[in-house]
């Protein structure tokens, strides 16, 4: 494991230095570009920490084990990128269903399909909310430079410990793969699971105003009915609506309800600004300098980028709609998430998209030359 | 003795049962908890794990130990994951021959590769049971489902062969006729030390009154099932006499065995997985043959070893387990 201090080091192998930091003790990973570097640096660091490491036979048994192992008391994690994720998708509603804390990285590509499957994308933004049958309401976290893929790794683990959910870390092949510095801080910030505190206790529910039941594990007596069906509280299979609405309003809602809490955004220069423009991940590079290039012009333009993407920061962009003439989305799909910006801004102030596929990062001179123009 | 409250008020949850009258799961559930028992394992210490359809329920919720209530066909891949992180458990598998040799066919032969220390239970009741009796990589050639109307065009695995070459360290093969057997295996399978995999022919009264064309009341069906088990297995390393055939029937069953005992034969009409209804015939083959060769009903007669499924045990043998292999890999990365 990397000391303490300054490094220059992989966007992915940071991921992985993060999650060991954070407690991961399990890791469970199928081949793929551009995720590979987090399997090959946990497969050497991990055992040394005491923990397993495992290359699955594909990206199914790759969640599966995870979420086993998250039950037999695990701070658990995989990571994988487009193809591999849509595998997942059947047992990350099992993790939503069950509740098990859970760390999934997805470093994005380009798609659909094979597509280009060494460049970078962010088009797997609704599949990370979305990707799952059924009703679910997810945390899903954006890290635009290596140091963030360290700092919010470890923050995707706090977060699935607090809330007992699975946490998506959605990176790309651009942040995934560029070398770049990062401190590693003495001392890291951890959170545990809530452990049972009694024989007694219901692992899916609780009088808790924060909806977030203990967690009891695998071996310790609690005889546990961990199911994917709808439960009661104790875990007995019951499939009455009004079971059903139990289970799906409160992890809805234990998410939502800790949305200011879950927040991350990052601001520049949005005091004052008229013109705002809003982006995350890899995207948000050339963003942040169109930004300081319009200050320079005088131009009154802010940056706006959640880290944590889901849920929506639906107050904050409601609050951007009262401020700013213009709110630009810049992301490298065909225009996704400025759709829940508009829907949010409900027609306040005018929101630009200027989205892009490819593979490429949408230039600087690009997000400058549609800030310029919304200032007039 | 203990008798059978034991076992439920030690081992049972107290739900009403989500099996059909005359499961085969029960018995199974039976076997395994009477395993646990004769060892005298540590409940708390038990992890069952299953996948989806009705052989997932044997476990969940009935088993009082952990359970782990899976996906379809990845309940494997969960339990290898418990496992690996905390060996101390010992993790026992319920799956369907459709959980676990059709959906969750890849995980089953990479985890005997592994021959990580699973306890896998494969309940072979030669369908898809729970979504109406469809065609499963278990259905023999030619058999009606919903879904081969015409006839299954498809040949089924020999999963215990398949699980055998794919390296699993103690294969064998019982049938829900096979109680004591199977109990044993189950206890042999729990002491061992790797991948342990038993594969179960169980009775499914529901859909396999269609695939074996049964005709009767509900309640007539699973003992006949059961019977047709022991019909139409053998038991490796078992000394068989041999003494007997079967008539195979053109048509009508009944014409055929009337057709013998006019010759004298004592004979009896028995249900056969190969054959479906057949006329068995308790004498020396070679005094008999010829005869009933000549009757006009009789297509062809068969000897007794015919068509039959070994049961018994495939495979027990000592190689390195996986977990242990994990433990070693933490050593040598630490440097110890
Ligand atoms: C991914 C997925 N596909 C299909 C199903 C529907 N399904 C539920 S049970 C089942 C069949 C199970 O058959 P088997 O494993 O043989 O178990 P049995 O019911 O026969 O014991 C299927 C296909 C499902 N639950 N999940
Ligand atoms: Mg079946």
């Amino acid at each position: 494991m990397l000391k303490p201090g300054r490094h220059l080091v992989l966007g992915n192998v940071a991921c992985a230095e993060g999650a060991i930091r954070a407690g991961c003790r399990f890791f469970a990973g199928y081949p793929i570009t551009p995720a590979s570097e987090i399997s090959h640096h946990v497969a050497a660091e991990l055992p040394k920490a005491g923990g397993v490491f495992l290359q699955m036979e594909d990206e199914i048994a790759s969640i599966a084990s995870v979420i086993g192992a998250s039950w037999a008391g695990a701070k658990a994690m995989t990571a994988t990128s487009g193809p591999g994720y849509s595998l997942m998708m059947e047992n990350i509603g099992y993790a939503h269903m069950t509740e098990t804390p859970l760390v999934l990285v997805n470093v994005q590509r380009s798609g659909p399909s094979t597509g280009q499957s060494t460049s970078p994308g962010q088009q797997d933004i609704y599949q990370a909310k979305y990707g799952a049958h059924g009703d679910y309401e997810v945390i899903a976290i954006s890290p635009w430079s290596v140091q963030e893929m360290f700092d919010l790794t470890v923050r995707a683990f706090n977060l699935a410990e607090t809330y007992r959910t699975p946490v998506m870390l959605m990176s790309d092949g651009l942040i995934g793969h560029i070398e770049e510095k990062l401190i590693v801080p003495e001392k890291v910030e951890v959170v545990n699971r809530k452990k049972s505190t009694s024989m007694d206790a219901t692992p899916w529910g609780t009088d808790d105003p924060s909806g977030v039941p203990e967690m009891p594990a695998f071996g310790e007596g609690h005889k546990l009915l961990v199911t994917g069906s709808t439960h009661r509280p104790d875990g007995v299979r019951n499939f009455s609506p009004e079971y059903h609405q139990m289970i799906v309003y409160r992890i809805r809602d234990k998410i939502l309800n800790a949305e200011p809490q879950i927040r991350d955004i990052h601001k520049v220069h949005m005091d004052d600004a008229k013109v705002a423009v809003l982006s995350f991940g890899a995207s948000a590079r050339p963003s942040i300098e169109a930004v300081q290039r319009a200050r320079s012009e005088g131009i009154k333009a802010g940056l706006f980028r959640p880290r944590t993407i889901w849920p929506f920061p639906e107050t904050e962009v409601k609050a951007l709609a009262e401020q700013v003439e213009a709110v630009i989305v810049v992301e490298m799909n065909v225009g996704k998430y400025v759709k829940e910006v508009e829907r949010a801004v409900c027609g306040k102030t005018k929101v630009v998209s200027l989205a892009k596929v490819g593979g490429v990062l949408p230039l600087a001179r690009e997000v400058l030359n549609v800030t310029r123009r919304e200032a007039q | 003795m203990k008798n059978l409250f034991y076992y439920r008020d030690k081992y049972v949850r107290s739900q009403p049962s989500a099996f059909c009258p005359g499961c085969g799961g029960g018995i199974i559930l039976n076997c395994f908890l009477r395993a646990i028992d004769d060892l005298g394992l540590d409940l708390d210490k038990i992890l069952a794990v299953s996948g989806i359809g009705c052989t997932a329920w044997i476990p969940s919720p009935n088993f009082n130990g952990d359970t782990l209530h899976t996906t379809h066909g990845r309940a494997i891949a969960f339990a290898t994951g418990a496992k690996a992180y905390n060996p101390d458990l010992t993790t026992v598998v319920f799956t369907g021959d459709g959980d676990g040799a059709g959906i969750g066919g890849n995980h089953l032969i990479h985890a005997a590769r592994r021959n990580i220390d699973l306890k896998v239970i494969l309940v072979n009741n030669m369908s898809y049971a729970m979504t109406g009796g469809q065609i499963a990589p278990t259905t023999l050639h030619g058999e009606t489902t919903v879904t081969s109307p015409y006839g299954n065009p498809e040949f089924p695995f020999d999963i215990t062969q398949l699980v055998k070459a794919a390296g699993a360290s103690y294969v064998a093969k019982w049938s829900t006729y096979h109680v004591l057997e199977l109990t044993r295996s189950i206890k042999e399978a729990l002491q061992h030390k790797g991948f342990s995999f038993i594969e179960v022919l169980s009775q499914c009264p529901t859909q396999q009154r269609r695939i074996f064309n049964l005709r009767g009341t509900l309640q007539s069906l699973p003992p006949r099932i059961l019977d047709m088990f022991g019909e139409s297995t053998v038991i490796r390393g078992r000394p068989d006499k041999g003494d007997y055939v079967y008539a195979v029937p053109k048509e009508d069953v009944s014409e055929t065995l009337k057709q013998v005992e006019s010759l004298g034969i004592s004979a009896r009409v028995v249900d056969h997985i190969g054959f479906g209804q057949v006329v068995r015939v308790d004498e020396e083959p070679e005094s008999v043959k010829a005869k009933l060769e000549a009757l006009s009903s009789v297509t062809y007669v068969a000897d007794h070893k015919e068509s039959k499924i070994e049961m018994g045990l495939f495979e027990k043998k000592s190689r390195p387990e996986f977990t242990d292999s994990l433990k070693e890999i933490i050593k040598k990365a630490r440097g110890e």
